[in-house]
Parts: C-alpha cells; sequence; structure tokens
C-alpha cells in the first residue's frame, strides 16, 4: 500500500470503531439482520454494504430521535418482499428520504432497508458515489428499479421530483405533479404501493423565494432562500428541529397493462395521490405545532 | 458411431484460443486457422497458418465441411496502428461470414465483449443486450469491435440460414492478455480514489463453455456473459491481497495518457473509466437460452489468474 493511504489507514479505521461503539446494541443487531440476507456476499449486487451503516447508525438514531423528534405510524403490517413507497417530497433537502429509511430500519418490524432513487450525476462524484452506493441509493433509472422490486427490495419514490422538494413554503403541503413512471414500474412487476405523508419536511427550510437565475448559472435545480440562509450564512443551512411526522398508509395492490395510455394511468396515480393527501391531512390535524 | 461435429476455430493461436481448442478437441474435429503459429495445442487439431484476409483462405472453408465456425481472429492490442486494427478486424470478420454463406456452414460464432456498452455514469447496474453500444463514447479503438458487433448482427437479418450466436462475456481473466487481467496481475495496484464500482468477472474456461453451448444446433442471437457474482473493485484487490495506490481521477487520466505516449503502460487511458464506472451486464438470456451457468466462483476465477502468473492465492 502507498505510504499515504498505509498511514491514514489506521487513523480511519480507528474513528470508524470509535463511531460504531456509540451505537446502541438493539440497533447493531438490527443491521446485523440486514446483513444476513447477504449471506457470505460482501455487498449486493448494487455495492449496499449493511456494515457501511454501522459508522453512520450513531449519528441517524440522533437525527431521528433527538433533533428531528420522529413519530412513525403505519410501519406494522407493511408487505413482506417487493414494495414501493410512494411519499410527498418536500424541504429543499431530502432528509425526508433519510427519516423515511430511518423509520423501516430504526422501527421496522423486521428491519428493512429501503432502497431510493438518486441523480445520475452522484455516480460522477468521487467518495460520495461510493457512499452512497454501500448505503444502499441507486442510481434512478427505470432498470434499476425494476431489478430492485424483482430482487424483491423496498424502494422508495417521489414521483413530484425536484418539483416537490424545490417549491416554496407558501405551496406547502400542496402535492405537485406526479410522474407516472412508478405506476408503470409497479403494475410490470406487480408491486404493492405503500403510500407515504411525511408531516414536518416543508418547515425544516421555509424557502420564501427560489432564486431561479442563481440556480440555473449553477446548474442545480433550486437555490432556497429561508428567513436564514443566506442571511445567517452556514448556520441558516442548519435545518429548523422540527418535528416529523411520518404516516405509513395502507398498502394498494394494482392491476392492469403497464403500458396503458397515460389517461388510463392517471387515475391509478390519482389514487395514490388522495391516499398521501389524506395521509398529510391526518399528519396535520395531528400536530399540536410545527416544533412539537 | 456418430460422426463428430467439425469446427473451425480462427484465431487458434491465441491463449483463448487455444484454451478453447483443448476443451473441444476431445468432441468435436477442431481445425485451427490463425497467422500466427499455434505452440501448445492439441496434438489432433488440423491447423493452417495464414491470415484470414488472403483469398487463400476460402479453401479450407471450401474443403472444410464445417459444422460451425468460431471466429475469435480479432485484434486487440490497442498499440496497433488503428488503420491496421480495423481493416484485420472488419475485413477478417466479413470474410468468415462470406464463407460460412457461400460454403453453407450452418453455424457461426463471434466473440464479442460486454465493453462495447462502455462504463459509464448513467449505465443502469445491469445492462440488456438491448443497450446501446455506447463504448466508442470516450475510446476510440473499440470502435471497430462496436462495427463488428453490428455487422454481425446485421449479417444475423440477411443471412437466417446460418445460425449466428454473438457472446459478450463481461472482463475474461485468466492466462489471456488482455486490459483486465493485466490489470489485476500488476505487482503495484492503481486505483481511482475515491471510486468502486461493482465488477463482474469471469474465468476464461466459462467463456469457453458459454462457446460451446453455443454450438448447439437451432440457437442464434446476441447473448451477455457474466461469470460470479459481482462484487466492489475493492473487494477484489482484497482477495488478491494486492498492494494499492489511491490515485485522485483528476491526475490520473491525464498521467495515463502521458504515459501511454510514452510507452510506459499497454493500458489505453480512456479505459480508466472501468474504475470509475459500472459495466455489468444482465446474462438471463445466456442463462435460459444457451442453459448457460459459469461453474467457477470469484476465488476460483482469481485464483486461476494468480496460478497463470505463478503467485498463489492468499
Amino acid at each position: 500500500m502507498c505510504p499515504v493511504s498505509a498511514s491514514l489507514a489506521p487513523l480511519t479505521a480507528a474513528a470508524l470503531r470509535a463511531l460504531e461503539r456509540r451505537v446502541p446494541d438493539e440497533l447493531m443487531d438490527r443491521i446485523h439482520c440486514l446483513k444476513q440476507e447477504l449471506g457470505d456476499r460482501p455487498t449486493d449486487d448494487f455495492g449496499f454494504d449493511p456494515d457501511a451503516l454501522k459508522p453512520v447508525a450513531g449519528a441517524l438514531s440522533f437525527l431521528y430521535h433527538e433533533y428531528f423528534r420522529v413519530q412513525a405510524t403505519g410501519l406494522t403490517g407493511l408487505p413482506e418482499g417487493r414494495v414501493l413507497f410512494v411519499s410527498n417530497h418536500s424541504g429543499q433537502v431530502p432528509i425526508d428520504g433519510l427519516m423515511i429509511g430511518a423509520a423501516l430500519l430504526l422501527e421496522g418490524q423486521p428491519p428493512r432497508a429501503v432502497r431510493s432513487m438518486v441523480e445520475r450525476w452522484v455516480s460522477s462524484l468521487p467518495f460520495v458515489s461510493t457512499f452512497f452506493a454501500r448505503l444502499g441509493q441507486v442510481l434512478g433509472t427505470p432498470e434499476n428499479c425494476r431489478t430492485l422490486l424483482l430482487q424483491d427490495h423496498a424502494v422508495l419514490v417521489f414521483p413530484e421530483g425536484v418539483r416537490g422538494i424545490s417549491k416554496t413554503y407558501d405551496h406547502a403541503y400542496q402535492l405537485q405533479e406526479f410522474g407516472h413512471g412508478f405506476m408503470r414500474l409497479a403494475l410490470e412487476t406487480k408491486t404493492p404501493i405503500v403510500p407515504i405523508g411525511v408531516v414536518g419536511a416543508e418547515e425544516q427550510f421555509p424557502a420564501i423565494w427560489n432564486a431561479k437565475p442563481l440556480a440555473n448559472l449553477l446548474k442545480i435545480p433550486a437555490v432556497p432562500v429561508t428567513p436564514f440562509f443566506p442571511l445567517l450564512g452556514p448556520l441558516g443551512l442548519l435545518p429548523l428541529p422540527v418535528k416529523y411526522r411520518i404516516n405509513f398508509g395502507r398498502p394498494i395492490y394494482f392491476e392492469g397493462d403497464p403500458d396503458e395510455e397515460e389517461a388510463v394511468l392517471s387515475a391509478k396515480v390519482d389514487r395514490v395521490r388522495k391516499a398521501i393527501e389524506a395521509l398529510l391531512r391526518r399528519g396535520l390535524t395531528d400536530r399540536g405545532g410545527v416544533m412539537f | 458411431m456418430s460422426v463428430e461435429p467439425r469446427v473451425a476455430i480462427t484465431g487458434i493461436s491465441g491463449r483463448f484460443g487455444r484454451r478453447l481448442a483443448q476443451l473441444l478437441h476431445r468432441t468435436c474435429t477442431v481445425v485451427g486457422i490463425d497467422r500466427r503459429p499455434l505452440h501448445g495445442g492439441p496434438r489432433d487439431v488440423e491447423t493452417h497458418q495464414i491470415d484470414i484476409r488472403r483469398q487463400r483462405c476460402e479453401e479450407i472453408f471450401r474443403a472444410g465441411a464445417f459444422d460451425a465456425v468460431v471466429h475469435l481472429n480479432v485484434m486487440h492490442d490497442p498499440r496497433t496502428s488503428s488503420e491496421e486494427h480495423h481493416t484485420f478486424n472488419i475485413k477478417g470478420t466479413t470474410r468468415v461470414m462470406d464463407y460460412c454463406v457461400r460454403h453453407r456452414i450452418p453455424k457461426l460464432i463471434l466473440l464479442s465483449t460486454a465493453n462495447v456498452y462502455g462504463p459509464r455514469a448513467e449505465n443502469p447496474q445491469f445492462l440488456t443486450e438491448d443497450a446501446p453500444l455506447m463504448g466508442g463514447t470516450r475510446f476510440g479503438e473499440i470502435r471497430d469491435l462496436i462495427a463488428l458487433d453490428m455487422c454481425g448482427q446485421s449479417f444475423f437479418w440477411k443471412h437466417p440460414e446460418v445460425e449466428t450466436v454473438i457472446l459478450r462475456p463481461v472482463h475474461i481473466i485468466g492466462a489471456v492478455k488482455n486490459a483486465p487481467s493485466n490489470y489485476l496481475r500488476l505487482k503495484q495496484i492503481p486505483r481511482l480514489a475515491g471510486f468502486d464500482p461493482m465488477i463482474q468477472l469471469i474465468h476464461e474456461d466459462d467463456v469457453a463453455r458459454a462457446i460451446i453451448e453455443a454450438l448447439k444446433p437451432g440457437l442464434r442471437g446476441v447473448f451477455n456473459v457474466a461469470g460470479c457474482m459481482p462484487v466492489p473493485l475493492s473487494d477484489i484487490l482484497s482477495r488478491l491481497d494486492a498492494n494499492i495506490i489511491d490515485f485522485p481521477h483528476f491526475l490520473a487520466e491525464p498521467t495515463l495518457e502521458r504515459m501511454w505516449r510514452m510507452r510506459l503502460t499497454s493500458f489505453p487511458p480512456p479505459e480508466i473509466d472501468h474504475l470509475r464506472y459500472v459495466c455489468m451486464v444482465d446474462d438471463q438470456p445466456a442463462r435460459q437460452v444457451l442453459g448457460y451457468q459459469p461453474r467457477f466462483e470469484l476465488d476460483a476465477t482469481l485464483a486461476h489468474l494468480r496460478l497463470t502468473q505463478g503467485v498463489e492465492l492468499r
């Protein structure tokens, strides 16, 4: 091994071990449970290695239990085997995806690794691409989603995409237009759809304006301006400690031809959308305030 | 007693051609054609030392009464001039196709490669046979292999009377001299810092067995051929107990380019993308239609690689 990496390797290993020691035993057992599913393979076909969760599990548990104080409902009775989680998307930064994943890992019975789809440019970034792959994130192509479902994985999709996550606060909790791709894949692979309503994420970065010209210049989807960013500088980048409510709905089973016309498909997509709307309404009525 | 099928292997003197002849000669009558002499092949193999592009070559096909032709006579040496490379590969292949038609040879097997898809950031994890052949986007030298693959596909439609099989195996590992085997044989293995793509390797004997399966009458088509389970590159390197040197990718490519120009390396610079992006295939059709199953697990494949250079696997 070259001198630089040789001297860094024990340091990194020690740091990772120190992080792992902070993880509660119960959570470690959950991670081992996921690792057992792989048998003697180092990773699955997509490069997911549950052991990679160990160093970050402590931080994830802190965010889930202490910072965002996530309250998840409907986690019992989720389908075993292949399942497509369909959620609303909000909050400028995809912490909602992270928290849904955390809910299924920390509270799922049994624990499940949820696979979500990442943007195409991620795979050209060093370290980030490998880190994401080890944690089970997959390049977002329909082929990959199909492969995952056929291998009986749990896949999380946000059919609103960028339209949902980068909307400003005046559109909070209003579902944006849904893409139809997820429904075609669900029909093709005969996968049950579980709708999810996430309440709280909208307030973590309440954007008052999306600086579109700057976003275009930087070639990124959005540059949100919040009451705290860029006014407070880097401090404004910290998400507000809002309370998350994640409501999992009952699974919906669809049947039909995956190559159906958009109009026929829209009715099915609408059913999922209505289910998510209902879950959002329930979450909003339940909460006492934004922070509690 | 049934008559043994007669199989012609072009490019028999390459390491892979010789291996295929060793596996085939007990069940088939093997006739080899190559411009290089055959060293260490089975004794009962009849060989013709001739350039496949020569007119005289047709006589071998006319008199051969072959039941199948396995066309391996494809030049991969990236140091050869691109003109020589291109004419040899394309002309040689079209000649062989021509002979198959004229002398009513019922089967033609072309060995292409999964590299015709190319390692790309936007590749799905598993490419199917329908995926576009984008390997030439950054790596010009692979264009004649893509052209060869396409030639095979158009031949497929023009001459349905010849059962054509195109095989696209992943990185072939073994005694063969190709980029992946050479890379894994290095004493100090360079890697791109922060990139650890999933890789599929295949034992050379598994490729040979896929060819043997494809020789069965009635089979035709394009088939990806994958070997043992896909694993991250780092896992392969740790199984080899290799000395790894990490380079930042923005430095690695210009450095490799300079080394390539100075003839200090045999790795063409654009091939570095294989250390960065995924280029894996789905080989379900080969398993279902050809009945192909890889026999060698990853450790056995790497042990075989080590044996070919005389170093034991850890």
